[in-house]
């Protein structure tokens, strides 16, 4: 069902997300919103879910709704089973002649949402087989509620619960591998990208996610330029350094094999893509000097252990 | 033709979920009304219905997908019992506020707490404010009838609200009695088609559902939603009135047993009323005047039909089988001691917590109670026994 990539006919399409929403400017979230619905086809219908977050709240404010398409959102852990039900429903009523044309099914959730408190939802969703999308957009923090930790921040970034100060390096722990773990639900589709050059890769893995029959689950890394305190102009540059120091690989598991889609030439080191961000500030302190040579060893066991799936 | 059968409540509750046929079911299982997904399933498997069943994690993501089908367009159920409904506890707000007209069958058992799998109420009692109808049956045969009624009721153009349809954990979801079934046709020509307004997949229009809802809007929203549950009131009676034509049964908001000369009246609510009636019949034998007002309808609570019902009444005993913890009784007896207050009904009041935890009520317990009633008529309410548990030992 994918169709051949077409820079120019993808811009052409109308937006299914309409502007007015009380996103804030530069925010990653809407990017990935945007573009993943770009590659809906146009003549097919969408039901377009959503577990709370700042793009619930800031998109969908009574009375106003910036979706072209039917939207729901419910609660803040059930975005997978929401839209299971309405994927379900439309099966039931297809069958019974109440429904008519092709609608597919795409859920929004951020980090917290998907990672976190809506992740059994979320898998419950993905192992039940739904035809449907679950698009996490991973700013890496509750950043709705003012950028507390989730399982998706990042080791030793500064959040408002992982606090930087005399006594703590910021958050301790690593971050949780959500894309391996939905992979582990043997589902068609799993691949995640975040926004490089023409949006090539978002734009490919989103067709195929929507286009692949059954569940299909998208991991888009969102920078949050509030949370990560960086300059909204920088969003470009930080997602490339992400890709370039092999922190964020852009890659897909399809029907169970693993696929890198970018193996840059010359990694850079990881202190390259650290220091765009006020909330790793702290690891550039005289004295914190091993902090980096941590995270380092982090991206590195992950990039090989990527290298070696994508092998086998 | 009416249809004689012997059947447990959960049976019955599922023969009319397979004449109905509903669109889509989501549920997980939970004692004791695990049987109702199972027999669901099992039409299904044998081609009996063709409703789309899913399997879900959870009664979290039971409520959320049913949310999710209603608001699509489908006709949706679930069934659950105890902390699955706590689990669901967020969602109950959110499927009320939607104005989604799913009906959830409701097994009652208490709430852990210690853990426990037997019938009280705790369960929908907790749930009591959530937005959601409270219809409860006596037995089986008041299960499926209620069942019938469920969708007529929720989905009226001035309602538009869930309902949960209770019954005893056990008592009545297990026990097998005699039932007078309603033909196929007859129950799918009672409930109809359901055809809503607005819906996520409908071709002609877009809808958006969830909002964010800014204080400028969200108490308009809110009293709306009060109004819903007011119109309920009528349109149970209305539904009830149509229903009796079909079915030869007579229902109201509750049941009033040997109450009109009652100078002494228990209200409570489920199958222990049956129990009840047997004390009824015997204090009555006597020449005791004694009688019993059943609750069927708790959301929309019928504060002035009760206060009426029981005006001529000297001594009232309020039972309730959920404890509220608010160290003032449970929570029929807030309810409805407040509604006896505001009509101005002066009879003596006695609060009377029973069956926690499936413990059994007998009818010796229900005259005693009717011995109490006696004597706080003419002596008033010894304070000690102005609330109290009922087979408890101390």
């Amino acid at each position: 069902m994918t169709t051949k990539f077409n820079f120019k006919e993808l811009q052409e399409r109308p937006e299914r997300l309409a502007p007015g929403h009380r996103m804030c400017a530069g925010c990653g979230g809407t990017i990935a919103v945007r573009n993943v619905l770009r590659t809906l086809h146009p003549e097919d219908k969408a039901v377009v879910g959503n577990a709370t977050g700042c793009l619930e709240v800031s998109s969908f404010t009574y009375p106003y709704t910036s979706y072209e398409d039917s939207y729901i959102h419910t609660a803040f852990a059930s975005a997978g089973a929401t839209l299971s039900g309405v994927q379900t429903a439309y099966e039931a009523l297809k069958k019974r002649g109440k429904v008519k044309g092709n609608y597919k099914f795409i859920t929004f959730g951020g980090d917290g949402g998907t990672y976190d408190i809506g992740l059994q939802s979320l898998s419950g969703a993905m192992e039940r087989g739904h035809d449907m999308v679950y698009v996490c957009y991973d700013n890496g923090a509750y950043m709705n509620t003012g950028i507390q930790r989730s399982s998706a921040t990042p080791m030793y970034a500064d959040t408002t619960t992982t606090p930087a100060g005399s006594c703590s390096n910021g958050k301790p722990q690593i971050r949780k591998d959500l894309v391996a773990v939905m992979a582990a639900h043997n589902i068609p589709y799993t691949a995640q990208t975040t926004f490089i050059g023409n949006m090539k890769d978002l734009y490919v893995k989103s067709e195929k996610a929507i286009y692949t029959e059954g569940p299909a689950f998208l991991n888009i890394m969102a920078p949050c330029p509030r949370g990560w305190r960086f300059e909204a102009a920088d969003m470009a540059k930080i997602c490339k350094l992400a890709v370039e120091t092999c922190y964020w690989p852009l890659y897909e598991v399809e029907n169970g094999k693993w696929i890198i889609n970018y193996e840059p030439k010359n990694k850079l080191p990881i202190e390259d893509f650290l220091k765009t961000q006020g909330r790793f500030k702290h690891l550039f302190k005289k004295g914190n000097e091993d902090l980096i040579v941590q995270f380092q060893e982090e991206v590195d066991r992950r990039w090989e252990e990527l290298q070696i799936k994508a092998q086998a | 033709m009416a249809i004689k059968e012997r059947m447990s409540g959960n049976e019955a509750v599922a023969y009319a979920i397979m004449q109905i046929n509903p669109d889509v079911m989501p549920a997980f299982p939970i004692t004791p009304s695990t049987e109702l997904p199972q027999f669901v399933s099992n039409y299904v498997a044998n081609g009996k219905i063709d409703t789309e069943f899913i399997p879900v994690e959870s009664e979290h993501s039971s409520m959320s997908a049913a949310i999710g089908a209603s608001a699509a367009g489908a006709r949706t159920l679930t069934a659950t019992s105890s902390c699955g409904l706590a689990y669901m506890w967020e969602m109950l707000y959110v499927a009320a506020s939607d104005r989604l007209p799913i009906a959830l069958a409701l097994v009652n058992r208490g709430l852990t707490g210690p853990l426990n799998i037997n019938c009280e109420h705790s369960d929908s009692m907790g749930a009591r404010d959530s937005g959601w109808i409270q219809i409860y049956a006596e037995n089986n045969q008041e299960a499926y009838d209620n069942f019938v009624m469920a969708y007529r009721i929720a989905e009226h153009k001035d309602v538009m609200l869930p309902i949960m349809a209770c019954m005893d954990g056990f008592i009545t979801s297990h026990a097998v009695m005699n039932i007078t079934l309603l033909e196929d046709d007859v129950v799918k020509d009672f409930v109809g088609e359901y055809k809503p307004e607005h819906f996520l997949l409908n071709k002609e229009e877009v809808m958006a559902i969830g909002p964010y809802g800014v204080s400028n809007y969200c108490m308009e929203a809110k009293r709306a939603q009060a109004q819903a549950m007011m119109n309920a009131k009528q349109v149970i009676l209305d539904v009830a009135e149509e229903f009796e034509k079909i079915s030869g049964r007579k229902y109201g908001l509750f049941e009033e047993y040997r109450l009109e000369d009652a100078d002494y009246a228990i209200v409570a609510i489920g199958s222990a009323c049956g129990t009840a009636k047997d004390a009824v019949d015997k204090l009555r034998d006597k020449g005791i005047k004694a009688g019993l007002l059943k609750i069927r309808v708790f959301r929309p609570f019928p504060a002035k039909e009760l206060a009426e019902a029981l005006k001529s009444c000297k001594a009232i005993a309020i039972m309730d089988r959920a404890e509220s913890y608010s160290a003032n009784g449970g929570p029929l007896a807030a309810e409805l001691g407040a509604a006896l207050f505001k009509y101005k009904n002066q009879a003596e009041v006695l609060n009377l917590m029973y069956g926690l935890s499936g413990r059994d009520i007998t009818v010796e317990d229900f005259e005693k109670v009717y011995e109490d009633l006696a004597d706080a008529a003419v002596n008033g309410v010894k304070e000690d026994a102005e609330y109290r548990y009922i087979g408890i030992r101390e």
